[in-house]
């Protein structure tokens, strides 16, 4: 069981995940109560032409995604104000373009191979600077989310009357989506362009399934993608298989041995919301 | 002062950036007093109500509001699988009065139980607020608005889907709320229950009528309403829009 941990690449490794997880399963709660998975899928994916040509320069891949996320939120602000085109349309409309930069960039002939990897992850390689940039990420996750908890819960809940609280709906939801874009940015390198959305996502969806509270759907979250990622790792170091994508797999993995409980609470409900009718 | 003025709006013209939707509109609550909002769906009723908590800025006309507004919104438009408790709801409202870094703590959790005990749901404090019935759901909104300590409720046809016994309650808590002192404007299409308020307001994209329940005339009610009126066993009148048989 501990003798993976030998290695000095795999305790990098697991510390990489521990970090990344711990981040992303408590942020992945507001994503997901949010209904922002696609945004979380989307901002992922913006970033890939701005990773491509960070390896091309030879820079930390973390000074190509800042820009290319920035660009990216930039153009679905003024695509989304084009006449006629929704917000999702232009989701949609900017990332693809931004997407296929990316691959082409990746896939031209003058391009050193390998690039390819950068869809994946190296969740198996970090560096020093990613493992600080992570470590930087979970404090920041940590306090803005301490701070701003009554606010995301609220608005939240009822975004409609969230005015007449003394709450500016949309300050709070773009506070999160920036949470969420550095969250991207630091967790792609590990985890890889198509597959970082299941850490946001898949942890929180098998909290949502296991609690109906938000603090303790926050503490599920975090410790299901601490797990599933140190399992998918381990997965991947005697079954040999890609890194990123054996960690995918043990969130979904987690995901689908949660269902049953959200269905046995889904049963319990009406029973208890007909006791409350008969107190009152 | 029982009969200090909570709003006043004299000749409001509201819109959303383009014409006027509701126009003529001028009114007075005051403290402690009920009044009906009557008209038909599109009829600019939540234009008013969304002018009042200063969401929308008049295109002509003043408004003046001289009290906290607490908004108790219909429960089908909140989110019934949010994962909070009924407390956790009551409790939302301290966080007008909290800085933005604050979440609520251990008093402002007191402050929403107390105020779940005076609408009656104290037992039920505890339980996911998408699993309560409808009538619990919009007596926790009520407790929010209590916690925010408003001077004002505005509730948007909070008797929507409600039954007999659920909407009884309701109105005696309306009731109640009035009596200390609180303006409660209510959105309305129960002809029965305005009549029982203080007063009543009108409005079809301009305001038709304004007063006490008096004034609702049967030709009051056509121009409120275009024109559908049917009569309710015991003489009561009633008037249907279409878009009510729509929403229900």
């Amino acid at each position: 069981m501990l003798e993976p941990l030998q290695d000095t690449f795999m305790q990098r490794a697991v510390a990489e995940m521990t970090l990344l997880g711990l981040a992303a399963g408590a942020l992945g709660c507001w994503v997901v109560l949010y209904e922002f998975s696609y945004a979380a899928e989307s901002l992922a994916h913006a970033v890939f032409p701005g990773l491509v040509l960070a390896a091309l320069a030879g820079v930390p891949l973390l000074l190509g995604a800042a820009p290319a996320i920035l660009l990216a939120a930039l153009a679905i602000a003024l695509a989304s104000r084009a006449p006629g085109v929704g917000r999702e349309t232009a989701v949609a409309v900017v990332v693809t373009t931004l997407f296929g930069l990316g691959v082409l960039l990746a896939l031209s002939p003058q391009s050193p191979p390998g690039l390819q990897s950068l869809l994946f992850g190296d969740i198996l390689g970090p560096t020093d600077t990613d493992l600080a940039a992570a470590a930087a990420l979970v404090v920041v996750v940590a306090v803005a989310l301490r701070l701003l908890h009554g606010q995301l819960l609220a608005t939240g809940f009822d975004r409609g009357s969230a005015a007449a609280l003394g709450l500016a709906a949309g300050r709070v939801e773009a506070a999160l989506l920036v949470l969420l874009a550095t969250a991207t940015v630091v967790a792609v390198q590990g985890l890889g362009n198509l597959l970082v959305v299941a850490a946001f996502v898949g942890p929180a969806a098998t909290a949502r399934n296991l609690s109906d509270r938000v603090g303790p759907m926050i503490a599920i979250a975090a410790a299901t993608a601490v797990l599933a990622g140190i399992a998918g790792l381990y997965l991947s170091y005697y079954a040999g298989t890609a890194g990123g994508a054996s960690v995918a797999l043990a969130i979904l993995t987690a995901y689908l041995l949660s269902l049953p409980a959200r269905g046995l609470r889904a049963r319990r409900a009406p029973v208890r919301a007909r006791a409350a009718t008969t107190i009152l | 002062m029982p009969d200090r003025a909570l709003i006043e709006a004299d000749g409001l013209a509201l819109g959303y950036g383009g014409p006027a939707v509701v126009e003529g509109v001028g009114f007075t609550l005051r403290a402690g007093e009920r009044l009906a909002l009557l008209g038909p769906n599109g009829g600019g009723k939540t234009t008013v109500l969304r002018a009042v908590l200063g969401e929308l800025r008049p295109l002509a006309g003043e408004l003046r509001v001289g009290a906290r507004c607490g908004v108790v919104p219909q429960t089908e438009r909140s989110r019934l699988d949010y994962p909070v408790s009924a407390l956790d709801v009551a409790t939302m409202g301290s966080l007008s009065r909290l800085p933005w870094w604050r979440r609520p703590g251990r008093r402002e959790r007191r402050e929403g139980l107390e105020a779940l005990g005076r609408v009656g749901l104290e037992a039920l404090a505890g339980e996911t607020f998408g699993e309560l019935s409808g009538g619990q759901r919009q007596r926790v909104l009520v407790a929010r608005a209590l916690v925010q300590d408003a001077g004002v409720l505005l509730m948007d046809e909070p008797f929507a889907g409600l039954d007999r016994t659920a909407a009884e309650r309701l109105e005696a808590l309306i009731a109640a709320l009035a009596s200390e002192g609180r303006g409660v404007v209510i959105a309305t299409h129960d002809l029965g229950q305005a009549a029982r308020w203080d007063s009543v307001l009108c409005i079809n994209r301009r305001q038709v009528a304004v007063g006490p329940p008096a004034v609702l005339s049967r030709e009051v009610l056509e121009a409120t309403y275009g024109g559908e009126i049917v009569a309710l066993p015991g003489g009561e009148r009633a008037i249907v829009s279409p878009h009510q048989h729509d929403h229900e």
